[in-house]
C-alpha cells in the first residue's frame, strides 16, 4: 500500500497531466498547470483520494493555489500558479463536495474566481470589508480599513422554499444556550426538516492574516487560539510544520509529553460533550456527572501542566512545561480513578431505555456521506471511515505506541457517542503507554532559523479529527502564510445531511453529537 | 364565613405555588448530586421579574400584552374550583371537574394565541406543539375522571372526594387505572419530562418555553406563576382524589389546620415522585408523546371498562 498509491496515480496521471514533482521538508509537492486542476480531481476521485485541505497564499504577481490530499496515510500537495491578472482556475468543488467551502472561502478572501463552482454565493466575506478588496492579498493592511458602522449582513441569499405548509426556522447567531455564534435556516413542514442551510462565519477572527509576520513562538500561541477546545491540537499541528520546514528534531520526551497532552485534551472534551449529548434530552444526572468529572480532569491539567485547558504549553521545539516523576504516578491514579468512575455512570447510561430512544437512529449519516464529504474524526469513524492520522500516518510519539481506533458502520448519535466512550479508554491506555516510555531527557530542543521560503505541512490527530496547518516561512524567521484547517471544516457540512429526515426537535441533540467547532471553521 | 374560607383555600393555592417548585427543584437538585437553590428561590424570582420592565416586541398586539393576566386569572379560578383542604365550600357547587378542564383549555387558548401574535418561528412552534399534546392530552384526562364520576355519579369534585371517604379504603381496579392515567396525563399538561424540559434552553426542543421565549418582566412573572399552579392543581387533584384522607369534611380549625397540613405533606411525597421519574428517564422524541398519551387514553379507557365489568354490577 502505502507510498506506492502516488507512484501508481502518477502514470495514471501522465498521459493527460504533466506533474512537476518537488519535497520539501517532508511534504510532497505536485505542481500543475491550472487547467488541468479540475481534471486532476476527476482521476483522483477515480483512484478513492481523499481531499483534505484547500488554501491560497498571495505571491508577488500570483497566487499559488493548493489543495491537499490523502489516501493510505500518504499525503500530498497539489499546487498551481495562477497570475494576479486572470485570477481562476476551474473548480474541485464538482468533484469533491467537501472542497465547496474552502473554495468560496479562498474566492472570498483572495478574490479568486472558481470556474463552474456549485454555489455563487460568498462564504467568509464580511460586510465590513469593501467589495473589490480581499483581506489575505499583500495590499490589504492588516489592521483591517474600520469603519465606524458596519452595515447589517441583510441580503445573504438562503435558499428558499415554496409550497403549502412549508415554513423556515432561522436560529441564531446568538442562541440561548452558552455556545458559539452560527446561523441555521430549517425548511420544514411540521416538524420534518427538509432542508438545513448552515450560515457560518460569526467568528471570523482574521487568523491567517495576523498570523503573517509573526515570530514562531507567536504563532504557536495564536494557533492555541484557532479553536479554544482544540488548543493542543492546533498548536501542536502548526509547531509540527514549522520544525519540519526549519529542519528540527523535537528530543523524545518533548514527543511524549505533547501525546499526553493531545490525548488529556482529548478525553476532557468527550467526557464533556457525552455529559452534554445527556442534558439535549434532558438526562441531567449524566450531565452533571460527566462535568463533574471533566472538571476533575481539568483541575489535573491545571496541577500537572499549570493550565486547565492546557494552552500555550506546546512551543516551537518542544514543550513548556515537564512533569515530575510524582506527578506521573499522580496522573496513573487519576486514570484508575477516571476508569472506575466511568465503568459505575456508563453502564447506568447504557440500560437507560429512554436515552436509547433518543440515541439509536436518529441523526443517521450513511457511510456513503461521511465518506463523499470526507468527514473526520468520530464523526467519521461513527460511520464506517476507518481513519486516524495516529494510527495511518504515524507521528511521534504515536510511532511507539499501538493505537487502537474504535470503529462503528451504523452511523446514528449512538455510534457517535459510543465511539467516543471508547476513544476516551483508549486515550487512556495510550497516556499510560506514554508515562512509561519516559525517559529523562531534554523538553526543547533548540530553534533554527528555517530558510526564508521553507514550508512545510503539519499533520496532527486532533480531538475532532484529522488538523492540517501549512506553514512558510519568509525571511528572518517570520511567518509568510498560516493556513490551519480544522476537522470541523469538513464535519460542518455533514450535519446539514444528517439532519434530514430528523423532526425539529431532534436537532440539537443531532448538531451535539457533530459539536463542530464554529470558531476553527471561520478562523 | 364559608365564602372566606373558600376564598383563603384559594388564596392558599396561589401562595403556594411557588413553594411546591422550589419544593420540587430541591428534590432534583438532590437527586441529581447538584447543591440545590434554597426552597424560596421561585418566590425571589418572581419578585425580581416584577420589578423589571417587560420588553415588548413592537409588533404586538393587545393579545400579547394581556394573555398572562387572562392565563393567571383562568388558572385561578381553576384553582378555585378544586378543593384544596377542605370539601363543602360554597364554590363547591361550581367544583366541576369539566369547568376545571374548560378554564384549562380557555388559558391554553390564549396562551397559544399570545404565542403566535409576535410572529416568530419558536412562538409558532411552541403553539402548534402545545396544541397537537393538549388535544390528545384532554381526552385522556376526562376519560380518567369520568372512570370516577361513574363511581361516585357526579362530576362534581367535592361530592366525588366526599364519595371516596365515606366508602372507606376499598381496592378498586378502575382507581388505580384512573390514577396513573391521570399522572401520565399531568405529566404532559404541566409540561414535565418527558414530555417538555421545563429547564431547557434548546430553542428548537422547547414546548411551554417556546411560546413564552418572548415574555419578561411582570407578564413572564404571571405565566411562570400560573404555571407553577398549574402544577399545584394537578397534584392536588390526584392528591385529594385518590388518597382524600385527612381532608377537613367540617369546618373546626382543628380539621382545617389538619387538613391544610395532611395536603402538604401528600404533596411533597407527590414532588419527590415526579422529581425521581424526571432524573430517571430522559425527554422523549417528539413524536412518541402520541403514543404516550394514547396509553393514557387506554388507562382511562380500561379504568371505566373495569368500572363496568368489575363495579357497576354489585
Amino acid at each position: 500500500m502505502n507510498a506506492c498509491w502516488t507512484i501508481e496515480f502518477l502514470n495514471r496521471l501522465s498521459t493527460d497531466i504533466t506533474v512537476a514533482q518537488s519535497e520539501a521538508a517532508s511534504t510532497t509537492i505536485w505542481q500543475i498547470e491550472s487547467r488541468h486542476w479540475q481534471r486532476f480531481a476527476e482521476l483522483a476521485s477515480q483512484c478513492q483520494v481523499r481531499w483534505v485541505a484547500g488554501w491560497a497564499e498571495h505571491l508577488d504577481a500570483r497566487f499559488l493555489v493548493n489543495a491537499c490530499f490523502e489516501n493510505a496515510g500518504v499525503y500530498i500537495v497539489l499546487r498551481t500558479a495562477i497570475s494576479c491578472a486572470t485570477p481562476e482556475l476551474p473548480s474541485q468543488a464538482t468533484v469533491y463536495p467537501a472542497a465547496n467551502r474552502s473554495e468560496r472561502h479562498t474566492q472570498d478572501m483572495f478574490g479568486i474566481h472558481f470556474i463552474g463552482h456549485p454555489d455563487k454565493r460568498r462564504w467568509t466575506r464580511h460586510q465590513a470589508w469593501d467589495k473589490h478588496s480581499y483581506p489575505l492579498r499583500k495590499d490589504f493592511p492588516v489592521h483591517g480599513k474600520p469603519q465606524d458602522i458596519t452595515p447589517p449582513d441583510m441580503d445573504y441569499p438562503f435558499i428558499k422554499s415554496h409550497g403549502a405548509g412549508v415554513y423556515e426556522i432561522p436560529v441564531g447567531p446568538v442562541h440561548a444556550g452558552i455556545i458559539e455564534p452560527g446561523h441555521f435556516r430549517f425548511q420544514a413542514v411540521g416538524e420534518l426538516i427538509l432542508n438545513l442551510e448552515e450560515r457560518l462565519g460569526y467568528v471570523h477572527k482574521g487568523i491567517e492574516k495576523i498570523a503573517e509576520g509573526r515570530a514562531p513562538e507567536a504563532l504557536a500561541r495564536l494557533a492555541g487560539r484557532v479553536s479554544g477546545d482544540t488548543t493542543v491540537g492546533h498548536c501542536w499541528a502548526a509547531c509540527r510544520a514549522m520544525e519540519q520546514a526549519a529542519g528540527i528534531e523535537i528530543p523524545v520526551r518533548a514527543s511524549l509529553l505533547r501525546g499526553i497532552l493531545a490525548e488529556r485534551e482529548r478525553i476532557a472534551n468527550h467526557l464533556g460533550d457525552i455529559g452534554a449529548l445527556c442534558n439535549d434530552v434532558a438526562f441531567v444526572f449524566a450531565q452533571m456527572q460527566f462535568t463533574r468529572l471533566r472538571e476533575g480532569w481539568l483541575r489535573g491539567n491545571a496541577s500537572y501542566f499549570g493550565h486547565r485547558l492546557l494552552m500555550d504549553r506546546i512551543i516551537p521545539g518542544g514543550v513548556a512545561c515537564d512533569v515530575s516523576d510524582s506527578a506521573c504516578s499522580l496522573i496513573k491514579q487519576e486514570i484508575v480513578q477516571l476508569r472506575a468512575e466511568l465503568s459505575e455512570l456508563v453502564p447506568a447510561l447504557d440500560l437507560n431505555s429512554s436515552l436509547e430512544d433518543r440515541f439509536y437512529t436518529a441523526g443517521l449519516l450513511s457511510t456513503e456521506i461521511a465518506a463523499a464529504f470526507g468527514t473526520l474524526g468520530y464523526v467519521g469513524r461513527a460511520s464506517g471511515q476507518n481513519f486516524d492520522v495516529r494510527r495511518d500516518a504515524a507521528y511521534p510519539p504515536y510511532t511507539q505506541v499501538r493505537v487502537r481506533v474504535p470503529v462503528e458502520a451504523q452511523g446514528d448519535i449512538a455510534s457517535r457517542f459510543w465511539v467516543r466512550y471508547k476513544e476516551i479508554n483508549a486515550s487512556l491506555h495510550l497516556i499510560e503507554d506514554f508515562i512509561d516510555l519516559l525517559a529523562a531527557g531534554d523538553i526543547r530542543a533548540e530553534w533554527q532559523t528555517p530558510q526564508a521560503d521553507s514550508e512545510s505541512l503539519g499533520i496532527v490527530e486532533g480531538w475532532r479529527g484529522e488538523i492540517t496547518a501549512y506553514i512558510r516561512f519568509g525571511s528572518d524567521n517570520k511567518i509568510a502564510r498560516y493556513y490551519p484547517r480544522d476537522p470541523s471544516i469538513l464535519n460542518w457540512p455533514a450535519l446539514e445531511k444528517l439532519v434530514l429526515n430528523n423532526i425539529v426537535p431532534d436537532f440539537p441533540v443531532c448538531n451535539k453529537s457533530l459539536n463542530g467547532s464554529y470558531s476553527g471553521n471561520d478562523l | 364565613m364559608n365564602g372566606l374560607i373558600a376564598a383563603i383555600q384559594t388564596l392558599l393555592f396561589v401562595a403556594l405555588a411557588p413553594l411546591l417548585a422550589g419544593w420540587l427543584k430541591v428534590c432534583k437538585c438532590r437527586l441529581q448530586n447538584r447543591k440545590a437553590p434554597p426552597l424560596l428561590q421561585p418566590y425571589r424570582d418572581l419578585i425580581k421579574l416584577t420589578h423589571k420592565q417587560p420588553v415588548v416586541a413592537g409588533q404586538a398586539s393587545w393579545i400579547f400584552t394581556k394573555a398572562p393576566y387572562i392565563i393567571f386569572s383562568a388558572t385561578m379560578l381553576a384553582a378555585s374550583v378544586v378543593p384544596l383542604f377542605a370539601v363543602d365550600l360554597p364554590t363547591s357547587a361550581s367544583a366541576d371537574v369539566i369547568v376545571m378542564v374548560g378554564f384549562f383549555a380557555f388559558a391554553r387558548f390564549f396562551l397559544a394565541l399570545a404565542g403566535l401574535d409576535i410572529g416568530t418561528a419558536f412562538g409558532g412552534m411552541g403553539s402548534s406543539r402545545e396544541m397537537t399534546i393538549s388535544s390528545l392530552a384532554e381526552p385522556a384526562m376526562l376519560m380518567a375522571v369520568f372512570t370516577l364520576a361513574m363511581t361516585a355519579s357526579t362530576t362534581n369534585l367535592s361530592i366525588a372526594i366526599t364519595h371516596v371517604l365515606n366508602e372507606g379504603l376499598v381496592l378498586r381496579p378502575s382507581f388505580l387505572f384512573a390514577l396513573f392515567a391521570l399522572i401520565l396525563v399531568a405529566v404532559a399538561e404541566t409540561g414535565r419530562i418527558p414530555i417538555d424540559n421545563p429547564a431547557t434552553h434548546l430553542e428548537l426542543t422547547m414546548i411551554h418555553e417556546a411560546m413564552i421565549l418572548e415574555y419578561s418582566g411582570r407578564h413572564l412573572a404571571l405565566i411562570e406563576w400560573a404555571s407553577q399552579l398549574k402544577l399545584m392543581i394537578y397534584g392536588v387533584l390526584i392528591a385529594n382524589i385518590f388518597l382524600p384522607w385527612g381532608i377537613a369534611e367540617n369546618f373546626s380549625v382543628e380539621a382545617l389546620g389538619y387538613g391544610l397540613l395532611a395536603i402538604l405533606a401528600k404533596l411533597a411525597v407527590l414532588a419527590v415522585l415526579l422529581a425521581l421519574s424526571e432524573t430517571l428517564v430522559a425527554k422523549m422524541r417528539l413524536f412518541r408523546v402520541q403514543e404516550y398519551l394514547s396509553f393514557a387514553y387506554l388507562l382511562g379507557l380500561l379504568g371505566m371498562l373495569s368500572h363496568i365489568i368489575l363495579e357497576a354490577s354489585r
